[in-house]
């Protein structure tokens, strides 16, 4: 190329590669830190207070692997949406995902019956409901986000309404419900992090590995598309393949995450933008560590404040929406001001 | 060459592009002109493959843009729209790298590298290419997103509305790296612009359009003259010939 000057050029790649270098190491110092932070945290929660330690440990263990789920679960998903829907404000939970997953399970029931949900195994029915998910989530949210440059605040407006759409069919539902079938479905519908639905995590672990596997190699595209649907198109993304696939994604990931420890709406959206905060760079391959190490330090620290300090007065899905409700509306007065 | 065909783009029962036909030679530079809602913008998206269209078809160097593999498009055309959001903090170094996308994809070479650094220099953002998007002036936003388009190394180069919102020193400064690129790197660059005086000083063709429909094209003297200009805009525009520049005067 004619525009190459090779003498200057050569001195100005060896500084801009060094810079390059710096700033990888940086970023990794960043993401060890975080995962040592992550680790200690895991080590005190397995180790504090025992007493019996064949009981505690196996208990405590599977408590561990299910907020290590969630939390990688949720900040991939909430991450990956942003990506797509070129905002920072807005998370599949925000926007009615987690309340649909529950719509769907008890449309199930409703229609089943509780008889014959109690005979099929929990992972067949995790599948099904996970099915169901994917093909409304993709179909409802492209609906929403085909046309280019919707208005955030009308989308914020839309996907509230759509939650507590979904919620109130959701207990009218189960108001309509036969009791016995009820009983079925509660403990299923009210997981929590005090009770979480240990008998997925098998599965859920399964579904995670796939997508994640999945979707992977989707990481620097994601990248581009971060410019903008126009400039991810020019630089060669086939951009609504990608969103299609990335849709099939999160609805697995925020399945996932709703059927082990129940909804937690802002939670996504505090994990990402703190993940951006803190690593100050757009790369999704650091981006979605960070965050999913940042949940799942605000999970396992989270809860320990709740078994110990709190001692169960509260639950963390609380304290976790109480903190990232003050933090959406701080995101949301911040765009303002900008625009 | 870029060829469009028979090309119609709806929005409900209303044409905006209406059965474009129109060939645009490799090199030189193309300004696409005409009133608001011409349909300018929009055949550069149709173009370019951003926006969908509902009849006809778009060849670049003979080939479908329709059938073409998006990635291999994105070595031949690049367009740079008027509006960019961008929802992450990003630096002039790091935009400037995604223009490498379409070769590397995301794993940069050191002959990426080296395309990075000519077209910073080109752009001379030398000294700013390690500051943020956002603590930059309109002027050297638009001159880093220019460098990227340089950086994507295309032989097409389609620009909407570049001079908007820039002063007449950076609107300057655009238009002569664009004459630069078409000079020395043989590119073929098209252009939306609303100033005719700016299509008439460095433009090599002129494309005229209004309700959708191209009503002129030719060179410069063809299309900046009294009669077409009244075709095109409605409005009586005097030319002068200043410093062997055709210039309309508009303003009053």
């Amino acid at each position: 190329m004619q525009l190459l000057r090779k003498e200057s050029g050569t001195v100005a790649a060896v500084t801009a590669a060094e810079h390059e270098q710096r700033q990888l190491r940086s970023l990794w110092l960043k993401l060890v830190f975080l995962a040592l932070i992550g680790g200690a945290l895991i080590a005190l929660f397995l180790t504090i207070n025992v007493t019996d330690w064949g009981f505690a440990l196996p208990r405590r263990g599977r408590k561990v692997v299910a907020m290590l789920l969630v939390g990688f679960a949720v900040a991939y998903s909430s991450v990956m949406f942003q990506t797509i829907t070129n905002n920072r404000i807005l998370t599949p939970s925000i926007i009615g995902f987690d309340s649909m997953y529950m719509l769907i399970q008890t449309v199930i029931v409703y229609l089943f019956g509780g008889i014959t949900l109690a005979m099929m195994s929990r992972e067949l029915l995790f599948v099904i409901n996970v099915g169901l998910m994917v093909l409304f989530a993709s179909l409802l949210y492209r609906w929403l986000f085909r046309r280019e440059g919707r208005n955030l605040y009308f989308l914020v407006l839309i996907g509230i309404i759509f939650g507590t759409l979904f919620g109130s069919f959701t207990s009218f539902m189960q108001r309509m419900i036969d009791p016995n079938d009820f009983t079925v479905l509660q403990d299923r519908m009210f997981a929590s992090f005090n009770s979480v639905n240990e008998d997925l995590l098998l599965i859920a672990s399964a579904a995670i590995v796939l997508v994640t596997l999945y979707s992977l190699r989707f990481l620097r595209s994601l990248d581009v598309v971060l410019l903008g649907r126009d400039q991810a198109i020019n630089l060669g993304v086939a951009h609504a393949n990608l969103v299609n696939r990335c849709m099939v994604v999160i609805a697995v990931l925020i399945s996932v995450s709703t059927a082990l420890v129940g909804p937690i709406t802002f939670f996504g959206l505090l994990v990402a933008n703190l993940a951006y905060q803190y690593m100050h760079t757009y790369r999704h391959a650091f981006v979605v560590p960070a965050a999913s190490l940042i949940s799942v330090i605000a999970l396992v620290g989270g809860q320990l404040l709740v078994e110990r300090v709190f001692t169960f007065s509260t639950s963390l899905s609380v304290i976790i929406n109480f903190i990232g409700g003050i933090y959406f509306l701080y995101l949301l007065l911040r765009e303002t001001r900008r625009d | 060459m870029i060829e469009v065909r028979n090309v119609t783009k709806k929005y409900g029962s209303k044409a905006v592009v209406d059965n474009v036909s129109l060939t645009i030679a490799r090199g030189g530079v193309t300004s696409f002109i005409g009133p608001n809602g011409a349909g300018k913008s929009t055949l550069l998206s149709i173009i370019s493959r951003l926006m969908p269209y509902d009849h006809g078809e778009v060849l670049i160097d003979g080939q479908s843009v329709a059938r073409s593999k998006s990635n291999d498009l994105a070595k031949k055309i690049s367009i740079l729209k008027q509006e960019n959001h961008i929802s992450v903090r990003l630096t002039i170094r790091e935009l400037v790298s995604f223009g490498r996308f379409p070769y590397s994809q995301g794993r940069l070479t050191k002959e990426d590298q080296q395309y990075i650094d000519a077209a910073i220099e080109y752009m001379e953002l030398g000294d700013l290419q390690h500051r943020y998007l956002d603590q930059l002036s309109g002027g050297q936003r638009q001159r880093a997103y220019v460098a990227m388009v340089i950086c994507q190394n295309t032989d097409y180069v389609l620009l909407d509305e570049p001079l908007n919102n820039l002063d007449m020193k950076h609107a300057v400064q655009i238009m002569r790296v664009m004459r630069r690129m078409v000079e020395d790197l043989g590119k073929t660059v098209i252009l939306v612009l609303h100033d005719i005086n700016f299509a008439s000083c460095y433009s090599d063709t002129i494309v005229a359009l209004k309700d959708g429909r191209v009503v002129h094209q030719g060179s410069v003297e063809q299309i900046i003259n009294t009669q077409a200009l009244h075709d095109i805009y409605d409005m009586h525009i005097p030319i002068e010939v200043i410093n062997d520049q055709r210039i309309g005067v508009y303003f009053t």
